[in-house]
């Protein structure tokens, strides 16, 4: 007590009453990511998912094959690869209605061909005729976002959106670990809690940024413990346990059509594969830590789970490569087709309402080509 | 706040009345920004709002720029008519990423299967007497854009009719507000409305005879002023409004300075890589024969917003557009 108060002079006003605004409690992640496959809880798994799944993984992961050879071949610029995070990009998929909207991000093409995207058309961005290739309204799928974490705000404005409307469509949105560090990351989460909007915010924890390792991008006891800061919910998952992600994906999308608002889920995953064909691995991580990674294949985790249970044998096993291996040869021969190029269109879609100026470079470059065509006649 | 009709006509409130027309005729336009919704946004220009169209239409956002542009970004993809307000100028450039990445490239990355019909206010310029980031002219950002609209108004009756017609336009525009005109009056009548024309039209505010004087916001009063007193030294100058920096009007501009022969470009945008090269540039290769002196440009100096007790050193005057109107070699061109 100090002599103001003792004397009696000074009698401080109590402060206005505190408390949590939320109790955080139900918001924190559980300690372990959550698992199905390997464990008591894979014996209720839906037979039909679990094939579903195991199809749509193998073909998936030969669709990253593919690409990336196209890669070599020149047919493609480059090609980030998903391989070893097949789970995720599938279950992100699955989880979704078709009203639905997902939120890819420049790995995600997996992702976005699981929606419906034709395959070619997904990698338009990469062939580099295009950006986008597809049309987003088609199947609900926003453009591939190559700056970091950009898409995740729109995911929430669109299912803001959605809500205003009085449509039941929920978003999910996809980033990566290093994507949790841009700005657009906490004021994404932040509006969508703020708003309870129907938004899912899928990490894929892969376990670098290029490069750089997760310890030095977060101090975070795991990125799942963000959600508590922003008041929503945090979980973590098993990125390689096709069904634990499925699942918990879908509770979240529930959720969040519910009117609980949105949650974040992070995936403990890893990226088997270089950041794309342009780096090499080997500059930052051992053979150790990869090997250890592909002990845990989420293609192994369901071949094990369906042929204990007798849901698969060697023919099915055959059958889903040989499904694969169709999918490859359509993207291979519909790959080497020269896309059609015409250069009018870098005026095409600049403006719904184009200006004089650009209407005049238009001309311009009419005229190059109607000289260049006339010089190859003669 | 009285309703806008029986006050006088100040831009500030043709503005309100813009957004409320837009929003009463159009139930897809949606306002979202920083205290937009109970207090009317600081300059009052939401006022009222809210309260008629609930707050699920004028809607108070948490802190952040960029999540307020992203987020109108998604509200487009869905189908709404977005109307963010940044609250100064220096404040919108938190956003600028994804108005550079995403608003403005959307419909072209897309082959025009997404368009984002968006209007993105921002109160701009100096001449308020604004601390330290509360005075930029950030035009020159938008406008080296491609895929953005830029337009901002002078008088009030353009308040009206430019917003309104941003706001109906399918593509993004930036809507510039010079905070200085807020207060400025003319002989508006809300309850005529002027026709909402189409984007990208300059107007010749002043006829005159000697030179052209290129200009647009809240250098357009500093012209007409400077014309006014032109005429104790027996020049007699046009002023031409350019309402839209893109679109731009070469016809509007270029009609005026082949009449006149003379051109000089007035903003308080920095010179060194403000819009007057650019202007300039188009003036001089498409009225070259006409010109009887080069293209000159009064205005701000090339220096961070000076602090306010400073800037009226450093804002566009009728002294120096004056002075530059003199330069403009009238013994060897007469």
């Amino acid at each position: 007590m100090t002599v103001m108060e003792q004397r009696g002079a000074y009698r401080p006003a109590p402060p206005p009453a505190w408390r949590p605004r939320t109790d955080p409690a139900p918001l924190l992640p559980d300690p372990e990511p959550y698992r199905v496959l390997g464990t008591g809880a894979a014996a209720d798994a839906d037979p039909g998912l679990l094939r579903t799944l195991y199809a749509r993984l193998v073909t998936g992961r030969r669709y990253n094959a593919q690409a990336t050879a196209l890669t070599k071949q020149g047919r493609l610029a480059v090609y980030p690869s998903s391989t070893g995070q097949e789970a995720c990009e599938i279950a992100a998929a699955l989880a979704l209605e078709d009203r639905d909207w997902l939120f890819p991000s420049y790995r995600d093409t997996l992702a976005v061909v699981a929606r419906g995207v034709d395959p070619v058309q997904a990698l338009t961005l990469l062939r580099g005729d295009w950006h986008t290739g597809y049309d987003p309204y088609e199947h609900r799928v926003a453009p591939l976002s190559t700056p970091l974490a950009t898409q995740l705000p729109h995911a929430v404005g669109l299912a803001h959106a959605a809500r205003l409307t009085g449509d039941d469509v929920v978003a999910l949105a996809m980033v990566g670990d290093g994507g949790t560090s841009e700005g657009d990351f906490h004021e994404a989460l932040n509006f969508a809690a703020v708003q309870r909007a129907p938004v899912v915010f899928l990490v894929q924890n892969n376990g670098f940024a290029i490069s750089v390792p997760l310890a030095k991008q977060t101090a975070a006891p795991s990125l799942a413990h963000k959600a508590v800061g922003y008041g929503m919910p945090g979980r973590l998952v098993d990125g390689n346990d096709a069904v634990a992600v499925h699942q918990v994906l879908s509770d979240a999308v529930r959720h969040a059509r519910a009117g609980g608002g949105p949650t974040l889920v992070e995936a403990i995953t890893y990226r088997i594969e270089a950041h794309t064909n342009a780096d090499d691995a080997t500059r930052y991580r051992g053979d150790e830590e990869v090997a250890a990674w592909r002990r845990h294949d989420p293609i192994d985790l369901l071949e094990r789970e369906l042929t204990a249970r007798g849901l698969l044998d060697e023919e099915g096993v055959r059958a889903a490569r040989e499904d694969a291996e169709t999918m490859a040869a359509d993207l291979r021969a519909r790959m080497n087709q020269d896309p059609e190029l015409d250069p009018m269109d870098l005026f095409a879609h600049v403006y719904a309402e184009p200006t004089p100026q650009l209407l005049e470079q238009r001309a311009q470059l009419r005229a190059e080509l109607a000289a260049e065509a006339e010089g190859a006649q003669r | 706040m009285t309703t806008v009709a029986t006050r006088p006509a100040t831009m500030a409130g043709a503005l309100t009345r813009a957004l409320r027309d837009a929003m009463a005729a159009d139930p897809a336009v949606h306002v979202l920004g920083e205290d937009v919704g109970t207090l009317g946004g600081v300059f009052r220009i939401t006022d009222g709002l809210a309260k008629e169209f609930g707050e699920d239409r004028c809607t108070d956002t948490p802190l952040a720029e960029a999540g307020i542009l992203g987020t109108a970004v998604g509200m487009a993809m869905y189908g709404l008519r977005p109307v963010v307000e940044m609250q100064f100028d220096a404040f919108a450039y938190p956003a600028f990423e994804q108005l550079v990445s995403h608003v403005a490239k959307t419909r072209n990355r897309t082959r025009g299967a997404m368009s984002l019909p968006l209007t993105i206010r921002v109160p701009y310029g100096g001449g308020i007497g604004g601390v330290e980031h509360h005075s930029d002219s950030s035009e020159a950002y938008y406008l080296a854009t491609p895929g953005l609209h830029v337009v901002t108004p002078a008088t009030v009756a353009d308040a009206y009719g430019l917003l309104r017609a941003a706001i109906a336009s399918d593509d993004p525009v930036v809507f510039l507000e010079p905070k200085r005109l807020y207060w400025s009056k003319d002989a508006w009548n809300p309850e005529e409305p002027a026709p909402v024309e189409p984007l990208g039209r300059a107007v010749v505010r002043r006829s005159g005879r000697s030179a052209t004087l290129i200009t647009y916001g809240p250098s357009v009063p500093v012209c007409l002023e400077a014309a006014e007193a032109a005429r104790a030294e027996g020049w007699d100058l046009e002023v031409v409004d350019l309402r839209s920096l893109v679109p731009f009007d070469d016809e509007t501009v270029c009609a005026s300075v082949r009449r006149t022969g003379r051109a000089i470009v007035v903003h308080e945008s920095g010179s060194f890589g403000g819009p007057g090269g650019e202007i300039a540039a188009r003036v001089t290769e498409r009225c070259f024969h006409h010109l009887e002196a080069p293209v000159l440009r009064v205005a701000g100096f090339d220096v961070p917003y000076p602090p306010p007790m400073l800037e009226r050193y450093h804002l566009p005057g009728v002294d120096r557009i004056l002075d530059a109107v003199g330069r403009l070699q009238w013994e060897a061109g007469s």
